[in-house]
C-alpha cells in the first residue's frame, strides 16, 4: 500500500462506500490471512477478548458460518442471535434491539436483515462496528469482496475484465455489490436476465444491460450466475424454472462462448439444473468452492480492519 | 374578544377581486369592511409593511388523526400547526379510527373543532369503513357537514364503486377526491427507478398512479360528475389531467410541497421521513409538477399533512409508515417557487386559497367586503430555521427538519381573531 493510506471505515455497510484503495487493501489483507486457514492449528490471537455478535434476521447457513469461522480463527468470542431466539417476535424494534445489544458492549455486530438499509439503522444506534452480511436487495459487501478476491487470484488482476452476471439481478444484493465493486476496480460488468428480473436503472450503477445471453457471455472472463426464485410475494416473475433453465441457464454450450478459461461463479446456494447445468457447476472452470474458502479470509480481514480502526 | 383591526401598508393580493396593491384593510367585528367605511375610534393597527395580505390559506388535504390516534395529532394540535403555517382552514381526511363514514363521526369532529384555531372541514369516506364495498351515507354526512368524500389512504379498487360514488356524490354537490393508486402495481416503498435499484428498495412505478388517474378521468367524463385528484406525483398523470381539462372534463387536481421540492434522491440514506405515498418521484416528474402549477393543470397545493410518531417511523424503511407532516412548511416551500419565478404571488394565492375554497365550495379564498375576516399575513423574505423545537404539530416526521427556509406566515386571522402571530 502507498504510504499514508489507512483504512478509515468504522462500519462495512456496502461496497459503495469503499474506494479502490480500500478494496485493494481488504483483498491484500484477506490474501495474507488465507495461510492461517491452511495451518494445522487454525487460530491466531488477534481478536482475543473481542465480542462479536452475529445478528441474523434472515436464515443463512453459509454466510453466518463463514463469519463465525472467521471470528473464531481470530480468537474472538462469538454469539449468534436469530429471529426465532430474539425479541423481535415480541414487538421489539430493530432500534430497541440495537440499543439493548449495545448495552452489552460488543465490539462488532454482523447483521443480516431482509430490509434494505437495516445495517445503517443499526449502526446509528450502537457503539460497536457494524458489518453488513446482506440487507434486502441492497448490498452484500463481504460476498462482493470474496468474489473479487477469487477473480483476482485466478486472473491476477481486477482491471480490464469482462464480468457477466446472469439471473435475478432485481432481487440480488450480491449483484449490486459485485457491479459496484468490479466496475470500481476497472472491470466491465454485463448483466442479463429475463426482463422481469432486471431492475430499472441498473445501468446507472455502472452495469451494461444485455439483450441476449450471448451478448453477456461472449468473451467473458467470468460468468457469474445468481439464484432464481420463480415467484416472490405474489409477483409473477417467471412461468417455470424449466423454461428459465432453457433460455437463461448456463450450459456448456453457452459457456463455450466465453473465454476458454473463463471462471464460473455462483454465490450459492445453486439451483442445480436451473441457473447452471450440473456439468458446468461441477466442471473444471467452476470456482464456486474457492469462493467459499475465500469468504472466510475476506471476513477475517474485515473483522481485523474494523477493529484496527476502533 | 377583539375582532376589529386596521391592517396598514400591506400588499393586498386578492385574485378574486382583482386586487394587487399596497393598501390598508379594515376588519370590523370579524368581517372585511369596505374602503369607505369609517374607521372605528381606537382601532388596533397591524403594521403589514413589507408583507402580503392574502385570503386565509386553505389546506384541502390533512390528516388530523382524531378520533383514534391522538398520540400522533389531534384536531386542536393540528389546527395550531395549521395556523402557524398561515392556514385558516383545513379539510381533514376520513381515515381516522373509527373512519369518518357516518354523520356521528362527522358531528364529533366538528364539535371538537368548534374551538380549534382554524376552520376544520371534514371529508367523509366514500365507502363504509373505507373498505371499498358499500357506499357510505353521503346525504347524512353532507347534512352533518362534510365538504367532500374520499377513501384517501385506502384507494378504491372497484371501478364500479368509484363510478357510483361519483354519480351519487353529484346529487349532494359533493366532490369525490381520488387517491389514485393501482394497488397491484403499488407494492413497493419508494419510486421505481435508478434510486430504488441502487438502494435495493422495492419500487412503485409511476404507472401505478397514472393508470388510476386515467380511470377517474374516464369515469368523470362518462358520468359528468366532478372528481378531484389528490397528491399528483407523476408527469404522466399531469399529461392526462391537462388533456382531460382541455376537453372539458370536470377534473381538478392538487399536489403537495414535497413533490415539487424533493426527488427520490432524498431517500438515499433510508430516512423514513422521506417515505410517503405516493412516493417522491424523479427530477423529471418534479419539473412537470412545477410546470403544471404554473399552467393551471394543477389547481391546488395541499400538504397531505400526515403525522406519525417515532413508533411508526423509527423503523426499517420497509416497515415505516407512509407520510410526512407539512402544514408548517408548505408556505415557505411554495414561496421558493415564487422566488424561482416558477409562479407569481397571485398564482400562489390561487393555489393555496382561492382554488381550494372553490373546489370544496367552502367560504374564503377572497377578501371581499362583508366576508368573514379569514386572512394571512406573509413576510416573503423572513428567514428562519425549521428546527425540532419549533414544530407545532405533535409529530416531527418531516424531511424538512433543520432546513433554512425563507418566507413565513407572520399572522393568521380567522373571523377577525388572531390565531397565530409573530408580530410584536
Amino acid at each position: 500500500m502507498a504510504t499514508g493510506y489507512y483504512f478509515a471505515h468504522r462500519h462495512i455497510l456496502g461496497i459503495e462506500q469503499l474506494s479502490c484503495e480500500d478494496i485493494a487493501h481488504i483483498l491484500s489483507t484477506a490474501d495474507s490471512f488465507k495461510e492461517i486457514s491452511a495451518r494445522p492449528i487454525k487460530k491466531v490471537p488477534t481478536l482475543r477478548g473481542h465480542t462479536i455478535i452475529n445478528l441474523f434476521f434472515e436464515p443463512s447457513t453459509r454466510t453466518r458460518l463463514s463469519f463465525e469461522v472467521a471470528a473464531k480463527r481470530m480468537s474472538a468470542d462469538t454469539f449468534n442471535i436469530s429471529p426465532s431466539t430474539s425479541s423481535t417476535t415480541k414487538g421489539e424494534t430493530l432500534a430497541d434491539t440495537a440499543r439493548n445489544i449495545s448495552a452489552m458492549h460488543p465490539d462488532i455486530i454482523i447483521i443480516r436483515h431482509a430490509c434494505s438499509g437495516a445495517p445503517l439503522l443499526l449502526s446509528r444506534n450502537v457503539q460497536a462496528a457494524v458489518i453488513n452480511a446482506g440487507d434486502g436487495a441492497h448490498e452484500h459487501p463481504s460476498q462482493g469482496l470474496l468474489d473479487m478476491l477469487t477473480v483476482k487470484e485466478h486472473r491476477g488482476t481486477l482491471s480490464g475484465l469482462k464480468i457477466a452476471i446472469v439471473g435475478d439481478i432485481a432481487h440480488s444484493r450480491v449483484a449490486r455489490s459485485d457491479i459496484v465493486g468490479f466496475t470500481r476496480m476497472g472491470s466491465e460488468v454485463y448483466v442479463y436476465g429475463p426482463s422481469t428480473l432486471v431492475p430499472k436503472g441498473i445501468d446507472q450503477l455502472g452495469a451494461k444491460v444485455c439483450t441476449s445471453l450471448e451478448e453477456a457471455v461472449t468473451d467473458a472472463d467470468v460468468v457469474m450466475t445468481l439464484r432464481i426464485q420463480r415467484e416472490r410475494q405474489n409477483d409473477p416473475l417467471l412461468p417455470s424454472l424449466r423454461e428459465y433453465a432453457r433460455h437463461f441457464g448456463i450450459s456448456r454450450q453457452v459457456l463455450s462462448l466465453a473465454k476458454p478459461d473463463a471462471l464460473v461463479m455462483h454465490p450459492g446456494p445453486v439451483n442445480r439444473g436451473v441457473e447452471l447445468n450440473p456439468d458446468v457447476a461441477d466442471g473444471p472452470q467452476s470456482v464456486i468452492l474457492d469462493q467459499v474458502t475465500n469468504g472466510v479470509a475476506v471476513r477475517m480481514a474485515l473483522l481485523y480492519l474494523v477493529m484496527g480502526n476502533s | 374578544m377583539n375582532a376589529t383591526w386596521r391592517i396598514v401598508n400591506g400588499r393586498i393580493i386578492d385574485p378574486v377581486n382583482s386586487r394587487d396593491e399596497i393598501a390598508d384593510l379594515l376588519v370590523i367585528d370579524g368581517r372585511i369592511a369596505g374602503p369607505d367605511q369609517p374607521v372605528p375610534a381606537g382601532v388596533q393597527e397591524i403594521d403589514a409593511a413589507g408583507c402580503w395580505v392574502v385570503p386565509g390559506l386553505i389546506d384541502m388535504h390533512v390528516h388530523l388523526r382524531e378520533p383514534g390516534e391522538e398520540y400522533k395529532e389531534d384536531i386542536h394540535s393540528g389546527a395550531r400547526a395549521a395556523a402557524s403555517g398561515g392556514f385558516t382552514g383545513v379539510a381533514c381526511m376520513p381515515n381516522t379510527k373509527p373512519v369518518n363514514d357516518n354523520a356521528t363521526v362527522t358531528a364529533m369532529i366538528l364539535c371538537r373543532a368548534a374551538d380549534a384555531a382554524v376552520r376544520v372541514y371534514p371529508v367523509g369516506a366514500i365507502s363504509q369503513g373505507s373498505e371499498g364495498h358499500q357506499l357510505a351515507e353521503f346525504g347524512e354526512m353532507k347534512a352533518a357537514g362534510v365538504v367532500a368524500v374520499t377513501d384517501d389512504g385506502r384507494p378504491v379498487r372497484d371501478s364500479q364503486l368509484m363510478r357510483r360514488a361519483m354519480e351519487y356524490a353529484s346529487d349532494f354537490g359533493l366532490t369525490v377526491i381520488s387517491h389514485s393508486e393501482e394497488a397491484a402495481l403499488s407494492t413497493g416503498v419508494m419510486n421505481e427507478g435508478p434510486v430504488s435499484t441502487r438502494l435495493g428498495l422495492k419500487g412503485i412505478p409511476t404507472a401505478a398512479e397514472s393508470i388510476m388517474v386515467y380511470r377517474e378521468i374516464a369515469l368523470a367524463e362518462f358520468t359528468g360528475a366532478r372528481v378531484h385528484i389528490a397528491h399528483v406525483s407523476t408527469a404522466m398523470s399531469l399529461d392526462l389531467i391537462r388533456a382531460a381539462k382541455a376537453r372539458g372534463v370536470r377534473v381538478t387536481a392538487e399536489t403537495a410541497p414535497h413533490y415539487f421540492t424533493l426527488t427520490d434522491e432524498a431517500v438515499i440514506g433510508y430516512d423514513t421521513n422521506t417515505k410517503m405515498n405516493p412516493p417522491l418521484r424523479s427530477a423529471a416528474d418534479r419539473e412537470a409538477i412545477r410546470i403544471a402549477l404554473a399552467d393551471g393543470t394543477l389547481d391546488a397545493i395541499a400538504t397531505d399533512h400526515a403525522p406519525h410518531s417515532i413508533l411508526e417511523k423509527e423503523l426499517e424503511f420497509d416497515a415505516a409508515a407512509n407520510g410526512v407532516i407539512g402544514l408548517e412548511t408548505a408556505l415557505p416551500l411554495t414561496l421558493a417557487l415564487v422566488r424561482d419565478k416558477v409562479i407569481d404571488a397571485r398564482r400562489l394565492v390561487e393555489l393555496m386559497a382561492v382554488n381550494p375554497a372553490a373546489i370544496l365550495a367552502v367560504p374564503g379564498g377572497a377578501l371581499s367586503v362583508g366576508a368573514a375576516a379569514d386572512l394571512t399575513l406573509i413576510d416573503p423574505e423572513r428567514e428562519w430555521v425549521y428546527s425540532a423545537d419549533q414544530v407545532v404539530s405533535k409529530s416531527r416526521n418531516t424531511p424538512f427538519l433543520g432546513w433554512k427556509l425563507q418566507g413565513r406566515a407572520v399572522l393568521a386571522m380567522v373571523g377577525g381573531r388572531v390565531r397565530h402571530s409573530l408580530l410584536s
